[in-house]
Formats: C-alpha cells, sequence, structure tokens
C-alpha cells in the first residue's frame, strides 16, 4: 500500500498524463491477474450466497402458501353434488378432492369393453372424486370414492341440504317436513326449511342454556360435595376414625350432600324442562337414498342448502363457521367444532413460559455478565448453557415429567393435596410444568441473547453512573437493565417463537386432546396451574395422526396450523413492537 | 481525536525508552537544567519540580507517593501533587502518559478495572480516600465526574440531572425541580432546554450533552469536578461554551481537568501539570509553566517540539 500511495509523491515533476498512464496500466495489470482466479471475482461467491438465500425464501414461502391457502379453504361451503352410478346406486355430498389412479386388473377386467379401451388409451390411468356423503349413523362411513367411469351422470339437487350436527357428524338430504310436537306443519322442501328457520334459533338458545347448566352449575354443585369429602378425608387421616373432627366433618359432608341433591334435582328438572321443550320441534330429512331421517332442532348446530347459497350467504356461512373454530368448544373428536380451548391453553401455557423464563434468564446472564469473575468456572458454565439449546426436547419433556410432574408435583401432593390421594392432583401433567419445562428449554435462548445486550451496553454508560456514585445494583437496574431491554426481549421472542411451536414435550407434561375445564376460569383461585390444557400443536397432532375420520380431519389440521401460525406471528409481533418501543428510547441523535 | 503522525513517533520512541528503562536502574539525575526525556523515562521515582507558589495554596487533594500497576504494567510512577482549592488544575502531557489515570484514581473510578493495583495514598480534605474503611460510593459522589465523550444516560433531561439524587432515594419533586434547575443554570444549559427537561437528553448537540453532563456532575455539589478532556469531542463552538462554564465555575468548584490542547489549558486553568510516561515532571502556575517553565522538557512540549 505505501508504495503506490508514495509514488506520485516522489515523481513530483512527472507530467500528470504521464502518471495517470501507468497508474490505468497498473489497473489493467491487475484486472487480469484478477480473471485468472475464479474466486477472486467475487461474482461465484455472489450466485452461491444469493442462492442460498432464494432458495430459504422459497421453501418459507412454498410452506406459508400451501398452509394459508389449504387452511383458508376448509370452512367455504361447497355445492351438494348427486351423483348416479351405473349401478343406479345414489351418493349425494361434497366432492372434498380428486386423483388419478390405477385401477385393479381384478376391477378393470369387469368393465364394459368401451370403458376398458378408454382406460387403455389414457395409459391404464382412471379419474376419480371423493365425495363425503356423511350421514354415518344411517350407512357407517363418512366418504365415498366416485370412479368416473362408474358414473351415469351428476346433478345439483335445489333442496340439497348440508346439516352440521352436535354429534355423528354431517348429514346430507332434504328438508321433508318439520314436526311440532309430533304434528306434520309443514310438508314441502319449503315450508320445512322455512320453519327451520323460524324455530333454530331459540331451540339452539335453549340447547346453550342447557349446557350452561349442566356444565356451570352442576359443576359447582358438585366441587361443594367435592370439597366436604375432601375435609372429611383429611379429618380422618388426620386425627382418626373415632375423633370429634371426623364425626364433626362427617356430618358436613351428608348435610352438604343433602343440600346438593337437592339443588341437583332442581337442575335437573330445569334441564329436563328445556330438553322438553326442544324436543318439540323435529326437522324430518330425507336422504338421496330415500331414507328418511328425523332430526331435532336441538341437534342441529347450523345447516344450509348449499345451492341456493348466494356469494353474499357463502361468506356469511365462511365468516360464522370461522367464528365457531375460533370461540367454540370441538366437537366430534376435534375434528369439527372450535379450537377456543387449544388457543386458550397455547396462548396460556407461552404467557407463562414467558413470565418464568425472563426474569430467570436474565438474573442468570446478569450474574454471568455483571457479577462473576471471568474464568474457567464462568466459560464452562456457558459453553453447558449453550449446549442446552441443543438437546432434543422429548429429552426436556422426560426431565419434566420426571422431575416436575414425580418429584415435586409428588411431594406436593403429598404435603398439601394428601387427602385427595390416589388422584394426583400437581403429581400429573399440568399447565404449571408444561411451562416451567418449556421455560427450561428456552432458557439458553434468553441467556445468550440477553448476555449480549448487557455487554452490548457502552462502559461508559456505567462509568458516568458510578462517577454519580451509583452501586453496583443502582447501576445494573437504573443504567444498564434498561439499555439492554430490547435486547431482552429479542431473547424472549426467540424463546416465545420456540415454545409455543414445541409439542413434544408437552405431551409428556400435559397437554391433552381434550380438557374438560379451561385452567384459567371464573372459578376460585381462577388460575388451575395443575390442570392439563389444550394445545394448538398437540392438536395438530391428534387431528392429523389420532383422528378416526381422518378425512375429514385433514382439512382441519391445515386450519389449526395456519391459526397456529397466526398466534405465533402475533405474539411475535407483539413483542417486537414492544422492543421497537423501547429502542426508540435510545436513539441518540449523535452531534 | 485525529492521530497526529509525531505524536505516533514519539510514543514510538518512549516505549524503546522503557526497555532500557527496565534493564538500567538510573537514579535522580542531579543537574536539573540539562534534564533530558530519556532520564525521566529511566527514573522509577523522579522528583516533580512543582513551583514554591503551590505550596501557599490551601490544597484540596493532596497525592502522595502515588503509584498504580494496570497488571504488571506500571502505569504512575511516584506521584506527589497537592492540587489547590477553588482553581482549575490541568494535567497535561502526551497521549499514554497517565493523565487520565490519575484523574480516575482520585474518585477510584478505576476500582472497577480487573487486575489493578496501587500504592501509596491519596488525601482528600485531609482524610484517606484510599484507606480501607472509605466507602467508596460515599466518596464518589463527593466528586463529579464529566469524561472525555459526553455520555448522557438514556433518560430525560431531568432525570439526567438529578440522577444523583434519585439513587440517593430523593423524591421530593419541589427539591428534585430546584436542584434541576440550578444545575442547568449552572452548566449554562438552562435557557436552551427549559421547556424540554422532560424530553430525551439523546435529543441534545455534542455540546449540549457534555454541559448537560456537567449539570449531572454538579448536582450533588461536589467538592471537586473532574473533566477528562471534556471539549476532545468537541466542535470549537461548543469548546469556546465549555471553556466559559469552567471558568465560571472556578472558585465554586475545585476542577481537575485533563486537556490534550495546550490553548485550552493556557485559557483555562489557574494551574498545570506537565506528565510524562506516568512521572509528574513539572507542576506550576499555569502562567510560570507556560512563560517560564523550569525544565526543558517541559519547554519542549509546551513549545510542541514534541507530544
Ligand atoms: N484499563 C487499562 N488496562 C491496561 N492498561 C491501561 C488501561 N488504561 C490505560 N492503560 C495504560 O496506561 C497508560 C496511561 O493511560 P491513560 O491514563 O489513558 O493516558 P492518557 O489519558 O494520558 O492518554 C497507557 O500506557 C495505557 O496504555
Ligand atoms: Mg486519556
Amino acid at each position: 500500500m505505501s508504495t503506490t500511495l508514495k509514488e506520485p509523491q516522489n515523481t513530483p515533476a512527472l507530467p500528470r498524463e504521464i502518471i495517470r498512464g501507468s497508474m490505468s496500466a497498473r489497473k489493467k495489470a491487475r484486472g487480469n491477474r484478477g480473471g485468472r482466479s475464479l474466486l477472486a471475482k467475487g461474482e461465484p461467491m455472489l450466485w452461491l450466497t444469493g442462492g442460498g438465500l432464494v432458495v430459504a425464501v422459497v421453501m418459507i414461502i412454498a410452506l406459508l402458501t400451501l398452509v394459508i391457502i389449504q387452511g383458508a379453504v376448509t370452512f367455504w361451503p361447497k355445492p351438494v353434488v348427486q351423483f348416479t352410478l351405473k349401478d343406479n346406486t345414489i351418493y349425494m355430498g361434497e366432492v372434498t378432492r380428486d386423483d388419478t389412479y390405477k385401477p385393479e386388473p381384478g376391477v378393470l377386467n369387469s368393465l364394459p369393453a368401451d370403458v376398458q379401451a378408454d382406460i387403455a388409451a389414457n395409459e391404464g390411468w382412471a379419474h376419480r372424486e371423493l365425495v363425503r356423503t356423511g350421514n354415518f349413523d344411517l350407512t357407517n362411513t363418512h366418504f365415498h370414492w366416485v370412479e368416473d367411469f362408474n358414473s351415469q351422470g351428476q346433478t345439483l339437487p335445489k333442496w340439497a341440504t348440508v346439516i352440521e350436527r352436535n354429534s355423528w357428524g354431517r348429514f346430507y338430504g332434504m328438508p321433508k317436513s318439520f314436526l311440532i310436537d309430533g304434528k306434520v306443519v309443514a310438508d314441502t322442501p319449503q315450508a320445512a326449511w322455512a320453519e327451520y328457520i323460524k324455530y333454530h334459533d331459540e331451540v339452539r338458545e335453549r340447547w346453550h342454556e342447557r349446557r350452561g347448566l349442566e356444565k356451570h352449575d352442576i359443576g359447582r354443585e358438585s366441587r361443594k360435595v367435592d370439597h366436604a369429602r375432601l375435609e372429611m378425608k383429611s379429618a380422618l387421616l388426620e386425627h382418626g376414625k373415632d375423633s370429634a373432627e371426623y364425626r364433626e366433618a362427617q356430618a358436613n359432608y351428608d348435610a352438604i350432600e343433602a343440600q346438593v341433591n337437592v339443588a341437583y334435582a332442581k337442575i335437573r328438572e330445569e334441564i329436563n324442562a328445556l330438553n322438553a321443550e326442544n324436543d318439540r320441534y323435529q326437522l324430518v330429512m330425507e336422504t338421496a337414498q330415500g331414507q328418511e331421517k328425523q332430526l331435532g332442532l336441538a341437534e342441529i348446530v347450523r345447516a344450509y342448502p348449499a345451492n341456493q347459497l348466494g356469494l353474499g350467504g357463502k361468506i356469511s356461512l365462511y365468516l360464522s363457521r370461522w367464528w365457531e373454530f375460533l370461540s367454540d368448544e370441538p366437537r366430534e373428536a376435534n375434528s369439527e367444532g372450535g379450537v377456543f380451548p387449544a388457543i386458550f391453553g397455547t396462548v396460556a401455557m407461552t404467557l407463562i413460559m414467558s413470565v418464568l423464563v425472563v426474569p430467570f434468564g436474565v438474573l442468570a446472564s446478569l450474574y454471568l455478565r455483571e457479577y462473576a469473575k471471568a474464568g474457567p468456572m464462568i466459560s464452562a458454565v456457558r459453553i453447558a448453557i449453550n449446549n442446552l439449546a441443543g438437546v432434543p426436547s422429548i429429552v426436556f419433556g422426560v426431565f419434566g415429567l420426571g422431575f416436575f410432574c414425580y418429584v415435586v408435583g409428588g411431594t406436593i401432593d403429598e404435603v398439601f393435596f394428601k387427602a385427595s390421594l390416589p388422584n394426583p392432583t400437581f403429581g400429573t401433567g399440568g399447565l404449571l410444568w408444561a411451562a416451567l419445562t418449556l421455560a427450561l428449554l428456552t432458557l439458553p435462548v434468553v441467556i445468550v441473547s440477553t448476555e449480549e445486550a448487557l455487554a452490548a451496553v457502552p462502559g461508559s454508560m456505567r462509568e458516568g453512573s458510578y462517577g454519580c456514585g451509583a452501586s453496583k445494583w443502582q447501576t445494573i437496574r437504573r443504567i444498564v437493565l434498561p439499555r439492554a431491554m430490547p435486547g431482552v426481549m429479542t431473547g424472549a421472542i426467540l424463546a416465545m417463537a420456540r415454545g409455543a411451536g414445541e409439542v413434544a414435550p408437552l405431551m409428556l407434561v400435559g397437554a391433552v386432546k381434550l380438557a374438560p375445564e379451561l385452567p384459567i376460569d371464573g372459578v376460585y383461585p381462577f388460575l388451575h396451574a395443575q390442570r392439563s390444557f389444550m394445545h394448538l400443536g398437540f392438536h395438530v397432532y391428534d387431528l392429523g395422526f389420532q383422528s378416526q375420520n381422518a378425512e375429514a380431519a385433514k382439512p382441519m389440521v391445515f386450519t389449526t396450523t395456519l391459526l397456529l401460525i397466526c398466534i405465533v406471528a402475533f405474539l411475535n409481533l407483539f413483542a417486537i413492537w414492544l422492543r421497537a418501543r423501547l429502542r426508540r428510547k435510545f436513539v441518540s441523535s449523535q452531534f | 481525536m485525529g492521530t497526529n503522525p509525531v505524536m505516533d513517533k514519539s510514543m514510538t520512541t518512549t516505549e524503546s525508552d522503557l526497555n532500557t528503562a527496565a534493564t538500567t536502574s538510573v537514579t535522580q539525575p542531579d543537574d536539573r537544567d540539562q534534564l533530558t526525556l530519556e532520564q525521566i523515562a529511566a527514573c522509577d521515582n523522579f522528583k516533580s519540580e512543582i513551583h514554591d507558589s503551590l505550596y501557599q495554596e490551601t490544597s484540596i487533594i493532596n497525592v502522595k507517593d502515588f503509584n498504580l500497576w494496570y497488571g504488571t504494567k506500571q502505569a504512575l510512577f511516584n506521584i506527589n501533587m497537592p492540587i489547590a482549592e477553588g482553581q482549575v488544575t490541568a494535567l497535561v502531557g502526551p497521549s499514554g502518559c497517565g493523565k487520565s489515570t490519575l484523574l480516575r484514581s482520585v474518585n477510584r473510578i478505576n476500582d472497577l478495572i480487573d487486575g489493578l493495583h496501587i500504592g501509596g495514598d491519596m488525601l482528600l480534605n485531609g482524610t484517606s480516600i484510599y484507606d480501607k474503611s472509605v466507602d467508596v460510593i460515599e466518596l464518589r459522589k463527593r466528586m463529579g465526574m464529566v469524561f472525555q465523550k459526553p455520555n448522557p444516560f438514556p433518560m430525560s433531561i431531568f432525570e439526567n440531572v438529578v440522577y444523583s439524587l434519585r439513587i440517593d432515594g430523593e423524591r421530593n419533586k419541589g427539591v428534585l425541580e430546584e436542584v434541576c434547575e440550578r444545575s442547568l443554570r449552572g452548566a449554562a444549559l438552562w435557557d436552551e432546554v427549559k421547556d424540554r427537561i422532560h424530553e430525551s437528553a439523546l435529543g441534545l448537540s455534542g455540546g449540549q450533552q457534555q454541559r448537560l453532563c456537567i449539570a449531572r456532575a454538579i448536582a450533588a455539589e461536589p467538592e471537586v469536578l473532574l473533566m477528562d478532556e471534556p471539549c476532545s469531542a468537541l466542535d470549537p463552538i461548543a469548546t469556546g461554551k465549555i471553556e466559559d462554564l469552567v471558568e465560571e465555575l472556578r472558585g465554586e468548584y475545585t476542577i481537575l481537568m485533563v486537556t490534550h490542547n495546550m490553548q485550552q489549558a493556557s485559557r483555562a486553568s489557574n494551574y498545570t501539570a506537565f506528565m510524562y510516561l506516568g512521572r509528574l515532571v513539572e507542576y506550576g502556575p499555569t502562567r510560570d509553566i507556560f512563560t517560564n517553565p523550569h525544565l526543558r522538557p517541559t519547554e519542549d512540549y509546551i513549545s510542541g517540539r514534541f507530544g
């Protein structure tokens, strides 16, 4: 460098052109030399790195597009098609998908010659459609394949109606008549449908009321009995069978049980009244095959004449299904209905995990960075923490189950919930243990990013604070931590993203297929950290691999995945927004 | 801070001198008039040339036989230095000579550095600074410090100024506001920021930030103000303002100021100490140091012949 720079100074007498000429000659020489080496050109590296980026971006976009498209179309109402097969069998339902396949030779040989020729012309490939025919209670199946060569034709019957029910899955048929108190009040599809519209809302309202009674009121009463029983049992454990306390508790229990039985009877009476009122309204449907089926209006979640829907009707149906999906509980082994408990569980678990992991991680990194003296010990600890991030998550699940659930939870049960043993209270998977397990799993993420943030706080800030007579802790609290907060938030964001998507450890420490109660509700003490909970990630797994009605569950897998992605993205966006707000505070106008 | 090639050259010569100092132990040269830089560098307990007029002042800080090591590297050699109360004392010398180190030893902010150890002592109003029983936090509260680069905290102007009161747990809003206004006025910043004292301090210009740091330093009414090249990161206009401010603060506070800039030292200070390679070479009234130094190296340095 020095020679090239000095040269013009050393030759002041030389005319400018000569200098310039010699310089460009030098440049040329250098360029030629570069041409000989591929790597020196830089372009291959540009292509390589750019290509890597493109591959990553394409993969992400493809994945997101797949999930978004598949997840978004699930709730869009499809027309109901009626197929008539060559043997005059009739199938009616929604076409869920189609494919081309190679019919087996046995099937092929039984076909007429012209069809065989057609398939042969197509190199042995035939086309078929999968029709969701529903009516499981009548036919014992949800789906039928309809091969093109087997079908005479298809029509869109005007009054083909889709009915989503509380149980047995969907029903496809035409409204035939409408019964009130067993008397026919309408006997054309149109009139029956009008009656259905007229009464359905009020019937469903009564049905919800009934469910509320079953869930909340009966629950409340049975909690009273349980409580009294537990007290009786603890009195027995503490004071013995012949003690006064035990006898008192026993008397108390008997009194409460008697009270509750009266309350039960009353609630049951109310329920029966509601049921009886609802049972008055019956919709009679006729399947495409001509079978009649009487459906209680209370059983019907939603019904619509699919082939008569205009765009507005389709949109409102679509939105109503989304709303049900987001706000309701699942039915039909999770393949229908909503995922609200899973959303709730996911968010609650993630938030509790963040609340646990962030302070813990920040304290640990404060010690590592601010208090500990650098040395082999600290390096070892740091390496161990970094390696913790690479441990497979199921290992954390096993640890959580073995340590949190069995050891810690078991001890808590022994000490505080002795009366309800052998039924575990804390000694089994639950929200708290799941959150703790994931907190442990995400701890390295928080520690590493917090440490980086702490290290990035300029020494001049600390010195300024010490110079004002602040102690170490005052400096950390007032200067270092606020400055490091955006970094801490980054850690929290990464931890949340990792924690919210984790499924494997949750299966061991508390996520369940169907949780009867939410982990946070209006019953004292409001947060029931010991309860098992539903989780969207686990829900996806359950739908995809554990469902009896796999075909019907498949679209829900995508929809739930979409929702999970949205929730994780939302939690992240929230944290990123928070971080941006914090960062803005530290932007200096710098001179 | 631009590096100046001449300075770099002097650095290289001094390093080689250090090596010779380690091998050959030279005693105090007798002939003070013919003293050379090499002789100073070779001498481990160089006796500083301290002008008599200093002994007539009351000293607030008294540095006594002070030595300091960063690990095994000695950075200060046997410094003896009284600092006059209510006056501005400038520390000058080539870069790396230990000015900052000495300044930072006064409020013991150097304690935070690993592997640092010291010998000798300093006295503040007659009490030891380095005694084991001294509460460092309390000590630092008696001194304000201003750093080379403005380092306002990322909070509002108000919170910056009252920081030292806040950490003492002062909650009374009236007191805080009064202190804030007094300190900002003291730092000649009040008029510029009085309408936005609750806005972020990071929105101020560099010069304003530095004056804010001075306001922060004088908020707790310290006995001594320590300034480490307070103008080196500022433009000439901001520098002028800070110099005027130092002029105003003189008398009220004892100011110990490191500076790189000879004019600044001559304009702003009453006393000037010239340091070289961790030794205090000559120390006296600024006018004498600049016009009539006793030692040849001082004269060379003041007149820009090296450093
Ligand atoms: N934290 C430190 N660790 C080790 N050596 C240091 C440290 N700070 C300063 N020094 C050394 O001490 C000497 C004096 O430094 P300093 O006081 O900053 O000089 P000045 O402020 O006069 O330019 C220099 O040689 C420098 O390299
Ligand atoms: Mg310095």
